[in-house]
């Protein structure tokens, strides 16, 4: 308790009450970030509803087999956080460092994954505004879905970079012994950011991969 | 504290889905149904993360009620904005009727 992170801040009562409090702001971040990726979201919805035809056949330029391979990697990147915090608790430093670094790597193999198909939909001139070429039917509308897909897993991607410098930040904390048992929170706030952004993806996936297959 | 294994299960559950998901987006269920089992799936995915990754399960009623306000606005923001472009045209709908 010697660490200044470990003792209760004057304004709380306990340690309960300070973990909590950390526990509620962090959850209220969440909510303002579900209502932002929600707007998305739902202007994906009434555009989809609107041009349904048009968005069913833009989405058949997806590879389904990479993006599988990403929910794959994402989700095991949610279990090694998972992972991370309970040793966290645990006070096991060097499982702690271990499964962050693990999350890190599936994430940078994420992100990889994702700019090479960035990549693909450039030289198959299928990005709005800059490289655009589309041969299917209705281009016009088929722009409207690829400006939602860029847009939306462009923002996923850097909700990840930004998860993946402050998975950096924890683990040289980590690695200078600022966590354990008793004070881990910043840990577990990280963990549930990351997992939120796992649940960005899980709605992404279908809806930009799936939808169109089986026609 | 949760134990690993719990923690397994639902990576698995979760990897079972994903690969269920997309082995049914290529049947096809007809009208509307291929996006509502995808996102059936997808909104149990999330509950399970939601639940067991993200401990809500576990946590305090003040943080349920935090994570609930979110999803209630969100479908504040979806029902109204829904029913504006779903009722469009209705009116015409109606004359068509009362004429």
């Amino acid at each position: 308790m010697a660490d200044s992170h470990g003792v209760v801040a004057h304004h709380f009562d306990n340690f309960a009450q300070q973990h909590e409090a950390s526990q509620l702001g962090m959850w209220a971040f969440l909510v303002t970030e579900i209502m932002f990726f929600g707007g998305a979201f739902l202007g994906y919805t009434v555009y989809r509803d609107a041009y349904t035809e048009a968005f069913s056949h833009a989405s058949n330029h997806m590879d389904v087999v990479l993006g599988t391979v990403n929910t794959a990697v994402l989700i095991g990147s949610s279990l090694t956080v998972a992972l991370a915090v309970h040793a966290a608790h645990d006070s096991k430093q060097k499982a702690l460092l271990i499964y962050l670094f693990m999350t890190m790597a599936l994430g940078m193999i994420f992100l990889g994954i994702k700019f090479f198909e960035y990549y693909h939909h450039y030289e198959a001139e299928l990005v709005p505004g800059w490289r655009f070429d589309y041969q299917g039917a209705d281009p016009r509308h088929a722009a409207i879905f690829f400006s939602f897909y860029f847009t939306m897993t462009g923002l996923h991607a850097v909700h990840m970079i930004i998860g993946i410098g402050m998975f950096l930040v924890l683990a040289f904390n980590s690695w200078r012994g600022r966590y354990s048992g008793v004070y881990y929170t910043p840990v577990e706030l990280g963990g549930l950011y990351w997992h939120f952004v796992d649940i960005v993806w899980i709605f992404l996936f279908p809806l930009f991969y799936l939808l169109g297959r089986h026609s | 504290m949760i134990s690993p294994r719990i923690y397994f299960t639902v990576f698995f559950a979760l990897l079972a889905l994903t690969a269920l998901t997309t082995g049914v987006a290529f049947v096809d269920l007809g009208g509307v149904g291929n996006v509502v089992v995808a996102l059936t799936i997808a909104v149990v995915k999330t509950v399970l993360v939601l639940l067991y990754f993200m401990h809500l399960r576990y946590s305090s009623r003040l943080t349920l009620i935090f994570a609930g306000a979110g999803i209630f606005w969100l479908g504040i923001l979806v029902a109204l904005t829904l029913s504006d472009y779903i009722s469009r045209g209705w009116i015409g709908m109606f004359e068509a009727v009362l004429n």
